[in-house]
């Protein structure tokens, strides 16, 4: 009893919180290494090129319109088969038997060999990722897109960057689009006309392809157009549902061949026909990755009139990368090229410098390459003065060159001579290094690092797992490898840096990180496995206990084979996209799984045999039948509840784009966009309504364990400032509902209120959580009048008499028992044989049993609150359902430990908790997709706008992440609830007529701060595991599935929400967890005040 | 020492399983366009009824239903009517615990009221059978201490295996295969039912592997 007044807490606290800290530190290291290998980022430059900057050659001249010289060609039509491989289309006469996708296409093979001046047919490289939207992204801004494109803007996916359609518009052709409606994204409102037709559907073969067929003729006979593309889907839908090796694909490739022909048949005299492939496919028939079937599609060139010089010879390209076509097209239709192109102008189209003497309007190859070489070393400069990821060392190789060349080109166009041959080849070497230069940065995924991150992430959760079994053991010993494994970490990467710096003459900030982690890992494990050899031979009997924790039988119990489950379903596109309903699944299943343990136990019903319970470190309890019996059906009514609020939680998600038939929440619109004006009542009413109950609940739940007596800081928080915060979100959802003309001379008002509303509750929610930082007690003091008679001999009546029976006023001085308890034990120590005055408190300490859980529950409740206002209006009610779902977990939690268990916190709640936070996830609206981020969350308070992108990005954090936020911050909950509840069951003790000790609530915590601390520990190492171990089955999902379709769609959005939502739940579980100790610190304090004063 | 009465369990067995096969192959003859997967609900309506059926006939010939206090004719009356009673409630409870795990409310609610009537039939019944009418000994049956003899055993092992059989029969629900045995309910009926056949040749077959192992209480 006299820890209760130790400073012990400080040292095992700050060890606890450093542990945490540094798995945090490690989980997140491993996320980093894996996402730089994995994420390809690459920034926007948002230039575009004018006619102007692109000068001809010869003439330094800026007065010369580019645009204005007559081009090679004024129209083109564009015709895009998705997924034609190279193998499509190519034809082999010999072959005697073709397979389905073999000489499908013969009218290429004919126009090649019977014109060879008018056409070519080459394989057409794509850069990985090979995804239908990247690739089109490619192949129009000449670029070399990657998964995240910073500067994009995730709202929507337009292209920004400069692109040929954009250049296109800007010197003033008539751009005419039809098929597939990706198109229509990424380029809205920039074609002249366009007819989309719907991609989603990988099973439908036709409906794209025929829609076009249906306008392709009538459109290029009508003449109101100068670019047109088509886009068929067909092929690549049949190689998704059938694979390349199936008569389908034969039926589909003969159509198009008949496309091609009609097309050739109706070409004009000054358009050039392009047909390609944008990607290939696998022999399963999916792309998406980098081998070399997917990557080579084919391109064929076609014009009516004869544009090579002769039939294809030696020096002419074996491959041509597809982002050689933004350039050549450019220059053939006299557009600029666009800005951020890196590709390099197909060199047999345009006509050698001996030839142009005569040719109308074109340029010499050395002329375009001349052009295209100042373009790229213009985008490069641009790029690397805003980043800086390409290598400082070969970005001034590249500049050298261009310099050397450009001297050569305009010293030899000075002198009037005929440039040298060789210029023709170092221009190309210059922009083929440029290009691979810009690959090697952006477009590979980086394997060492993926499976360094993956190495990481997979030890870490199994470090994880580790300290959560054996918490005491490692809190005991104290030390826990932890400050030789900090250290062991820095000298590592030190090193690694320095070794780096030493042989490359840069360094590489991810392997230092990568090396630190891991060292520090096996350190870890190193020192684990030395202290469980030595707690061994300490005390040899209870070796066989400690050893066996890593069995296989104990991590198969069923709360951990639903987390296997859920961390199985992250790797089933179908599952994620089903995530909401998944997981709801599995939580219900395992809250079901209670019970049923708890009757196989045979703890549900009242045993027929009395027998004693001894659990954990708590005291014996004598269990009555009736208290089994009130246990068991409050935790079937919170089973209830739970399962109820998990149902109705189902009415709140979002839909999915790939779930065609689904609805969307109706609460999930904002009040403003709701027309129907009772709707909208009803709606705000729902709302409000569910305001006022969270924070009853609150209230009512502080009230009720005597929190709301004291005059500190936090009792003014949660009298005040928490009413006065839910009356602020009342008055901003009304003012964000009236209809902007219904109040016309109001409006200064409603724009003030606007503003002043929401900012005023943010003011509110800061200080809160400001005060109860400060002072989080919540204990009331009443000294009562005869304490200076303790040593008199008055006749002892029990207190609990004197205050009556109410059960409120009970539990409002449950706590001098305590108080009591160790008033005892200290004149036991200094003067013996005074025990007589532990029958009269001297003190009463109103709220000391919830010191722990209070300030906590206010916490969460205040930061609810703080989340609700970046929310939708109707959200509330599904807050509200959060709220009540994590009482009922609570409270389960709480029954079923009473039942049987003790102070550990089990699997099974932590799991649940963990599966209500993303159950959670989904029902206030969210998705794991970037189009469902809410943006209008940065906007509330700020509706004029944001000058910075912190603020407006930490706001969206916070509403995305919402229920994580919750959900961690009140996990130490998990600890003091069956605590909380302890009233409950020795009331029932009570009743039997025994004697039984009296409830002291979470003040037990105080008694044992070992096991306290270690259960602190275990529980957050838990949550954490289970998060870490979600984190890790998206990481593998996105580096084994990282050929699949769905890869850029799904799985790597889920990863990136996963990983944040780790890095969320993280920081506030260690907030949450400080809370929790420097409440410890304070009731230290105030012991140690108290102690002084009474023993005067 | 039991295995008297595991060779009566094991025939009992056969017997249901068997009326199971030919529940399924009758209609097949019988009925013109029957499938497992088109026609599902006539498949369960008829399985469930005849392992219903069978059961009732099996259990009430081995005697094994627990003996009635009173014979008179009224207090079994009621025991019947109980027992229907307890069957409805229970074809509800399931109905509503499956559509808490996310089946579909009012669309196809018939279906999903079909699964339940087939659950129902496949551990209810059995419950009703070996326990009689009393939801208490039921609940005392799935606890480790509670089985009183070799079929309650038998019954803790055939209707978990059916629940979680059932429970399993939902995770391809969601996959993009479009596979007829996707439908709503067909994988869960279906999960259900070879989850009840393997506990059928299970539970035997685990009694007498363990039978040194178990001992009963006597009532």
């Amino acid at each position: 009893i006299k820890c209760l007044f130790s400073p012990f807490i400080y040292i095992v606290g700050l060890l606890l919180l450093s542990l945490l800290l540094w798995v945090c530190l490690v989980y997140f290291v491993g996320i980093y290494v894996f996402v730089s290998g994995f994420l390809l980022v690459r920034l926007e430059v948002n230039r575009t090129s004018t006619c102007e900057d692109v000068l001809q050659p010869g003439h330094e001249d800026p007065q010369v319109n580019f645009c204005s010289s007559k081009p090679r060609f004024r129209k083109v039509i564009i015709l895009i088969i998705d997924a034609l491989k190279i193998d499509f289309a190519r034809f082999d006469p010999d072959n005697q038997s073709p397979r389905p996708y073999e000489n499908k296409l013969p009218v290429l093979e004919k126009m090649v060999s019977s014109k060879p001046t008018h056409s070519r047919l080459y394989p057409f490289r794509a850069d990985p990722p090979t995804t239908t939207m990247q690739r089109i992204k490619g192949f129009t801004t000449g670029s070399l897109p990657t998964f995240v494109d910073v500067g994009n803007n995730f709202a929507s996916s337009a292209i920004l960057e400069d692109n040929l359609i954009h250049q296109f518009g800007q010197t003033g052709k008539r751009v005419v689009f039809m098929g597939d409606d990706t198109w229509e994204s990424l380029f809205p409102k920039k074609f002249h006309r366009s007819l989309p037709f719907p991609s989603f559907n990988v099973k439908d073969l036709h409906t794209v392809d025929n829609g076009i067929l249906q306008h392709i003729y009538p459109t290029m006979v009508g003449g109101d157009w100068d670019v047109l593309v088509a886009h068929f889907l067909g092929v690549d839908h049949c190689g998704h549902r059938f694979g390349p090796d199936h008569p389908a694909m034969a039926d589909k490739l003969t159509q198009m061949d008949g496309v091609i022909r009609s097309v050739i048949e109706r070409l004009q005299n000054d358009t050039l026909l392009v047909v390609m492939g944008d990607h290939g496919m696998t022999d399963s028939g999916d792309h998406g990755g980098e081998s070399q079937k997917e990557t080579d599609a084919a391109i064929f060139l076609y014009s009516p009139f004869p544009i090579f010089a002769g039939p294809p010879s030696q020096d002419e390209p074996d491959v041509v990368p597809q982002t050689d076509l933004v350039p050549t097209l450019a220059l053939l239709l006299g557009i600029p090229i666009p800005y951020s192109s890196v590709g390099q102008v197909l060199l047999p189209l345009f006509p050698s410098h001996q030839q142009t003497e005569g040719a109308v309007g074109g340029l010499s190859q050395l002329e375009a390459l001349w052009i295209n070489a100042k373009q790229v070393n213009r985008f490069l400069e641009t790029y690397s003065s805003l980043a800086k990821d390409i290598p400082l060392e070969s970005l001034s190789q590249l500049k050298a060159e261009f310099s050397h060349i450009s001297s050569e080109y305009l010293s030899s166009l000075r002198g009037g001579r005929s440039p040298s041959p060789q210029l023709l080849s170092f221009l190309q070497a210059y922009l083929a290094s440029v290009r691979d230069t810009c690959r090697a940065t952006w477009a590979r995924f980086n394997p060492f690092k993926m499976v360094a991150g993956f190495t990481i992430l997979a030890l870490a959760c199994l470090m994880c797992l580790i300290l959560s079994e054996m918490s005491l053991l490692l809190i005991r010993e104290s030390s826990a490898g932890l400050k030789t494994s900090v250290k062991v970490a820095a000298c590592v990467s030190v090193s690694v840096a320095v070794v780096q710096l030493y042989t490359h003459g840069y360094m590489e900030v991810v392997w230092c990180f990568a090396a630190g982690a891991v060292s520090s890992e096996i350190v870890f494990f190193w020192k684990v496995c030395l202290l469980k050899d030595s707690f061994v031979s300490k005390n040899g009997s209870k070796a066989p206990k400690v050893v066996g924790w890593l069995k296989l039988r104990q991590l198969l119990v069923p709360p951990l084979v639903v987390l296997m489950l859920r961390c199985a379903s992250l790797l089933s596109d179908s599952y994620v996209i089903a995530e909401g309903r998944v997981v709801t699944f599995l939580a219900l299943s395992l809250a079901l799984y209670i019970p049923v343990h708890l009757n196989w136990k045979g703890l549900l019903l009242p045993p027929s045999h009395d027998s004693l319970k001894c659990a954990g470190p708590l005291p014996s309890m004598v269990v009555s039948p009736s208290a089994v019996r009130k246990e068991s059906s409050t935790l079937l009514g919170c089973l209830g509840l739970l399962v109820g609020s998990f149902y109705l939680s189902l009415s709140f998600h979002g839909c999915r784009e790939e779930l065609g038939s689904c609805q969307p929440s109706l609460f999930l619109s904002p009040l403003s966009r709701l027309q129907d004006s009772r709707l909208k009542n009803l709606h705000y009413v729902l709302a409000v309504a569910a305001l006022c109950l969270w924070t009853f609940l609150l209230r009512r739940w502080l009230c009720h364990y005597g929190n709301l007596n004291a005059s500190g800081v936090t009792v003014f928080t949660a009298r005040w400032i928490l009413p006065l915060l839910s009356v602020c979100l009342g008055l901003h959802w009304a003012v964000g509902a009236t209809p902007e003309d219904s109040f016309r001379n109001l409006t200064e008002l409603i724009r003030l209120a606007q503003l002043a509303l929401p900012r005023t509750a943010f003011c509110l929610l800061g200080l809160g959580m400001l005060l109860i930082l400060c002072d989080p007690l919540t204990v009331f003091l009443k000294t009562r009048a005869s304490a200076s008679g303790r040593s008199s001999s008055l006749p002892p009546p029990r207190y609990r008499a004197s205050t009556g029976i109410s059960p409120q006023a009970e539990l409002h001085h449950l706590i001098p028992q305590i108080y009591q308890r160790m008033r005892r034990s200290l004149d036991d120590g200094d003067v013996s044989g005074s025990s007589e005055a532990d029958h009269r408190p001297a003190v009463e300490a109103y709220g000391l049993g919830t010191v722990y859980s209070a300030p906590v529950l206010l916490f969460s409740g205040l930061l609810g609150m703080g989340l609700l206002l970046l929310h939708p209006e109707g959200m509330a009610l599904s807050f509200l359902l959060l709220l009540l779902q994590m009482a009922s977990l609570l409270h389960i939690h709480a029954s079923s430990t009473t039942l049987y268990s003790g102070f550990n916190v089990p699997w099974t709640p932590v799991v649940l908790w963990s599966l209500a936070s993303t159950e959670f996830f989904h029902a206030t609206g969210h998705l794991p997709t970037f189009p469902s981020i809410q943006w209008s969350a940065a906007f509330v308070g700020f509706p004029d706008g944001h000058t910075g992108t912190l603020l407006p990005a930490t706001l969206v954090t916070l509403n995305t992440f919402a229920s994580h936020i919750l959900f961690a911050a009140g996990c130490p909950l998990l600890l003091f609830w069956p605590l909380v509840c302890e009233v409950r069951g020795s009331r029932g003790g009570r009743a039997c007529g025994d004697e039984a000790e009296d409830a002291v609530m979470e003040m037990r915590l105080r008694e044992h701060p070992l096991h306290f601390s270690a259960a602190l520990l275990q529980l957050s190492t838990r949550y954490l595991f289970i998060n870490g171990a979600q984190v890790f089955a998206s990481v593998c999902a996105a580096a084994i599935l990282r050929r699949h379709l769905m890869v850029w769609k799904v799985f790597a959005p889920k990863l990136m929400f996963e990983a944040s939502g780790f890095l969320v739940s993280s920081f506030f579980l260690l907030f949450g967890v400080m809370l929790v100790l420097r409440v410890d610190v304070a009731v230290s304090r105030w012991f140690k005040r108290l102690i002084p004063e009474a023993s005067r | 020492m039991w295995d008297h009465e595991i060779r009566a369990m094991a025939s009992t067995h056969a017997i249901i399983a068997s009326s199971v096969f030919m529940a399924t192959v009758l209609p097949a003859v019988f009925v013109p366009g029957f499938s497992v997967y088109g026609t599902h609900l006539v498949w369960l309506y008829s399985v469930s009824g005849a392992v219903t059926a069978v059961s009732v006939a099996v259990f009430w010939l081995l005697g094994i239903t627990p003996p009635t206090k009173k014979h008179t004719l009224g207090y079994k009356l009621s025991r019947l009517f109980r027992s229907c009673l307890y069957f409805f409630l229970s074809c509800l409870f399931f109905h509503s615990v499956v559509v808490l795990y996310g089946a579909p409310l009012i669309e196809s609610a018939l279906e999903t009221f079909s699964l339940a009537v087939l659950l129902t039939s496949l551990t209810t019944l059995r419950c009703l059978c070996v326990l009689g009418p009393s939801v208490q000994a039921w609940i005392r049956v799935f606890s480790r201490h509670g089985a009183m003899s070799v079929w309650d055993t038998c019954l803790q092992i055939t209707v978990a295996c059916t629940v979680v059989g059932a429970w399993l029969g939902a995770f391809p629900i969601p996959l993009d295969w479009d596979r007829p045995w996707q439908v709503w309910p067909v994988s869960c009926s279906l999960g259900a039912m070879i989850g009840f056949l393997t506990g059928l040749v299970g539970a035997p077959a685990w009694i007498h592997y363990h039978r040194k192992q178990l001992t009963y209480k006597s009532k």
